[in-house]
């Protein structure tokens, strides 16, 4: 409930303040979002399968968006940036299917 | 999804009843009941440190998003568009820096003086310049002289008025034909002796006399399948003399 309203309060302070985005962020703040919403689907799976744990959640979480963040990084480095972050999103748009699939089957039981 | 991929359902276990700590439910919550207690209000720190990175994402999102419709007409460019409306906007802020010293040259003229000399000059200035387009004036300057000879009376109407527009296409200011001079709403007509401008007889050789660029004016008049190839077509004699002075005498009555 509270990360609900966090994310409201998210949402409304980018709406407010209508943020540039750094030049030397663009790249990567996409995949880090990504990346994020995979972790939330994540945690909010963990918590209907009554596994969740804040500490892993949050250390997933900013882990997940700085790995794929450093990925991205790294793959421009090496010149095949485009290439990488389309992986990238292709494995963490995987990973949010299937946690959706797995809060789906907790609601609903189908 | 495809159901194949999917490990088979285990059954639902039975509703448990209500867990008496909210914190940490006893057993996995499914259903809608699971959803109700996901909503349900916990203040532990580690809550608090979840709703401060969904915050973050959120605002992260969102400032994404922004800049992300922001720039959709330059994102999907190529470079060397981009260059050409780099170089365009280049050229076009340096015409309007241009007009911007010129107008502000201006008014600083039109501050200075009281009398309103300066005002009258530049009314005056402005008023020569309608006067020669509108035609009400006698000009001269560069330009060239077309003499159109026609040996088989060939020519009509439509021939004088495509080397008339020709000549204001490539820039000509001022235009004399024969002895008629040139405006916004002269027309030709075909009669049997030749060609009437402005209800006046012309007679072969139509004579034109365009005042602009004579390097410009010539090489609109001489392009393949412009004015002089066609008029060469039906018979007619062209030659397109370049001056450094032509002297337009004509005027249109006011």
């Amino acid at each position: 409930m509270i990360a609900l309203i966090g994310l409201v309060i998210g949402v409304a302070l980018g709406l407010l303040f209508d943020p540039q985005v750094p030049l030397w962020l663009q790249p990567y703040l996409p995949i880090a979002i990504v990346a994020a919403l995979d972790a939330m689907s994540g945690g909010v799976r963990a918590r209907l399968e009554g596994v969740f744990e804040e500490k892993v959640f949050v250390v997933s979480f900013v882990s997940n968006t700085v790995i794929a963040a450093l990925i991205v990084f790294l793959g421009d480095q090496l010149g095949v940036g485009s290439q990488l972050s389309t992986g990238v999103v292709v494995v963490l748009g995987i990973r949010i299917f299937s946690n959706a699939a797995a809060i789906r089957r907790k609601l609903f039981g189908a | 999804m495809s159901g194949a991929t999917e490990p088979p359902e285990p059954p639902e276990p039975p509703e448990a009843p209500e867990a008496p700590e909210p914190d940490r439910p006893a057993g996995p919550p499914a259903g809608m009941r699971g959803l109700l207690d996901l909503l349900r209000p916990r203040t532990t720190r580690g809550q608090f440190a979840g709703a401060l990175l969904c915050m973050v994402l959120g605002f992260a999102a969102v400032a994404q998003i922004r800049t992300t419709k922001r720039d959709t007409t330059f994102a999907t460019a190529r470079q060397d568009e981009l260059v050409g409306i780099l170089s365009d906007l280049g050229q076009r802020s340096e015409r309007l820096r241009g007009d911007l010293r010129e107008l502000e040259e201006t008014r600083a003229g039109l501050r200075r003086d009281v009398q309103g000399e300066r005002a009258l000059q530049e009314a005056r200035r402005r008023a020569g310049t309608y006067g020669l387009l509108a035609g009400t004036l006698p000009a001269e300057g560069p330009g060239v002289e077309v003499v159109i000879d026609d040996p088989g009376t060939a020519v009509r109407a439509a021939n004088l008025l495509d080397a008339l527009q020709e000549l204001r296409d490539a820039g000509a200011e001022v235009v004399q034909v024969g002895d008629v001079r040139a405006g916004a709403g002269t027309y030709f007509l075909d009669t049997p002796g030749g060609v009437q401008a402005d209800g006046r007889q012309l007679a072969p050789p139509y004579r034109f006399l365009a005042i602009g660029d004579p390097h410009t004016l010539t090489t609109a008049l001489g392009i393949p399948g412009g004015v002089v190839k066609t008029l060469q077509n039906i018979g007619a004699a062209v030659t397109v003399a370049e001056r450094a002075k032509i002297v337009v005498r004509a005027v249109r009555p006011p």
